[in-house]
């Protein structure tokens, strides 16, 4: 079981758990599930618990909580989620709608193309060849086909990492930029390594470019209904589901969005890993379904 | 009243920082030297807590409106106070009308400013830290600007330190231009191979003019990776990893050529592989090199960094008692 993993300290008031080098959506399910444990057992002095694609970081004060005792505490925690005889996660499915090859990114991309592996043609363009696909509208298409866990928030301020929920073969997988950008949009959809991710601020950024979407993702001003609670909108553990749309919608939902009442499309689902491991395209086909009867 | 005459090269509202939202990717924020933010609010007689001003390189010309008592701390950036030079390091009365000023850095990186009562912006998710990425908490998510004006608070808790009194200089920081940093080693150092981990060790590394609150990034030394397949999701560079969660102080080191230590607005997350973590002591070390300072980074285990942070903490109490009026 936890052969694989390894606790080293990140300073006097940090404690990495490295579950995995590898990515999987297994590894990826166990740290959450560490995650929520720690959560329930509310330690006192530890200050955030942030689970990673495959791996978690924990903060305390140690003037609070002893660090051995924390340790202690956490590999107890890895044991029992290890041993747990189910695996399944209460979340929601949330539909992000995207403007595939949109001028905005793609001027971005136009602006930065010294920095590209490929000077000729788009992000898309690209990420066809990469992963053997006729053309973008292929790669478009492909993208929009399975959903994707998001497997950890962060990088800056509520941007979601999602990773794609098919068998590792199948999956989209596309370089990073050779060279960060200075500069992208604010909601880009951004793929690299074998993560997708949406921009929640604009600003630097290294992962290929494929669209925009007009959800809005991150609100410090939490004016709208979406983030009455937190200025956040992704949890850890969310699915996702990417919509392709034309300009038209965009900027209909765009106006929505300027004026406030934008609402994002989601739905309460259960998860089963296992269920999911022992036959993807039927669990694939029923979370596509959910927001798809309505 | 405080109006900004000046700004400042970038100066910002900070306090001790926000905790609990790292997994959304919002970082702790506050004064990058933390203790010379807290020592400037016991000399004023705040919480320690409360808001002071963090000023980087270069000072902000600021105008009183009402009498105001204030500290400067941190950096050697000497001030003025309506064009008198006035002692760092000491608590100080201003008259209605008074100009705040600096003249330029001698030592060190950034200067704190308290005023009794505290800045008084409004909190956003329990602090008053400014987090400029995103935009939010401090005076309107970002530095100052000529023309803002910052309200004082009205609630010291202590009387501040007596008129004359200038903190001992055992318990001010050392700002040097070549320094040690202590850290733990851990995290993903596996990957170095034996002599890369004893080149990070032993370089003289050379802080780089990008060093900022997010991170402060070095040069000098090439460090060797161990070669292998990469993981899956990985990425290709022997420095990438699958994208794991950065602890604050965390030092990666993209491509093995130009660590990064990661600071109070740190980005929370990525791909590259880090090798040790800055303790929580030495952090004020950090924020106060300037480019160009020369830094060591010295190996530590965790009851060192421990012992490290009581000293540290020993060091504010005598500054307590010291203090007192």
């Amino acid at each position: 079981m936890s052969t694989e993993s390894r606790y080293t300290w990140g300073g006097d008031e940090q404690l990495v758990v490295r579950l995995s080098e590898a990515m999987s959506l297994e590894v990826n399910f166990t740290a959450s599930a560490m995650s929520a444990e720690l959560d329930a057992r509310a330690i006192e002095g530890v200050s955030d618990v942030c689970p990673a694609n495959a791996s978690l970081l924990i903060r305390f004060d140690p003037d609070v909580c002893d660090p051995h005792q924390l340790e202690a505490t956490v590999r107890d925690v890895e044991r029992q989620v290890e041993n747990a005889t189910s695996r399944t996660l209460s979340t929601r499915i949330v539909e992000i709608p995207v403007w595939y090859d949109d001028p905005y990114t793609n001027e971005v991309a136009a602006r930065f193309r010294d920095s590209h592996q490929r000077p000729q043609g788009n992000d898309l363009d690209f990420a066809a060849e990469i992963n053997g696909l006729p053309d973008a509208a292929a790669f478009i298409e492909a993208h929009q086909e399975s959903p994707w866990l998001t497997s950890m928030v962060g990088f800056v301020a509520g941007l979601p990492f999602c990773y794609q929920m098919v068998p590792h073969e199948r999956q989209l997988q596309v370089p990073k930029y050779v060279k960060p950008r200075t500069d992208t949009p604010k909601q880009t959809v951004g793929h690299g390594g074998c993560f997708a991710c949406i921009y929640s601020v604009r600003g630097a950024g290294g992962y290929q470019m494929f669209g925009i979407t007009p959800a809005p993702i991150f609100e410090p001003a939490q004016t709208s209904p979406d983030f009455e609670e937190f200025m956040v909108f992704f949890r850890p553990g969310d699915i996702v589901k990417f919509r392709g749309i034309d300009e038209d919608e965009y900027r209909e939902s765009e106006s929505r969005a300027v004026a406030g009442d934008y609402r994002m499309r989601q739905r309460p689902v259960e998860f089963d890993l296992d269920a999911y491991l022992a036959d993807p395209d039927a669990t694939k086909a029923s979370l596509m379904g959910v927001l798809s009867d309505d | 009243m405080i109006e900004v005459l000046e700004a400042g090269l970038a100066t910002s509202v900070q306090d001790t920082g926000r905790t609990g939202y790292y997994r959304y990717g919002i970082p702790p924020s506050g004064a990058v030297d933390a203790y010379s933010s807290r020592a400037a609010n016991i000399l004023v007689g705040n919480a320690e807590d409360a808001a002071v001003l963090e000023c980087t390189y270069l000072g902000p010309r600021l105008r009183f409106t009402e009498p105001a008592v204030v500290a400067v701390t941190g950096a050697d950036m000497p001030a003025q106070i309506a064009g008198e030079e006035v002692p760092g390091w000491a608590a100080l009365r201003v008259t209605a009308g008074d100009e705040l000023s600096f003249t330029f850095l001698r030592a060190g990186a950034r200067a704190y400013v308290a005023v009794r009562g505290g800045i008084d912006v409004p909190e956003v998710l329990g602090s008053r830290s400014t987090y400029g990425i995103a935009g939010f908490g401090g005076h309107e998510g970002r530095t100052l600007r000529v023309g803002d004006s910052l309200v004082v608070g009205d609630s010291p808790s202590a009387p501040p330190a007596a008129e004359g009194f200038e903190t001992p200089r055992d318990l001010r920081p050392v700002l040097a231009r070549e320094n040690d940093v202590r850290v733990v080693m851990g995290l993903y150092d596996d990957r170095l191979t034996d002599r890369g981990r004893a080149d990070f060790l032993a370089a003289a590394w050379t802080l780089t003019p990008v060093a900022d609150r997010v991170g402060f990034r070095y040069c000098g030394a090439q460090l060797e990776w161990v070669e292998r397949e990469q993981p899956f999701g990985a990425g290709a560079d022997p420095s990438n990893i699958v994208d794991a969660g950065y602890p604050i102080g965390s030092i990666q080191v993209p491509a093995g050529s130009e660590p990064i230590v990661l600071h109070r607005d740190a980005v929370s997350g990525g791909g590259y592989a880090m090798v040790a973590t800055v303790i929580s002591a030495d952090m004020d070390v950090v924020g106060q090199s300037a480019p160009g300072t020369t830094t060591r980074f010295v190996e530590v285990d965790l009851d060192e960094a421990l012992a490290a942070r009581a000293h540290r903490a020993e060091r504010l109490e005598l500054l307590r008692w010291a203090a007192r009026p």
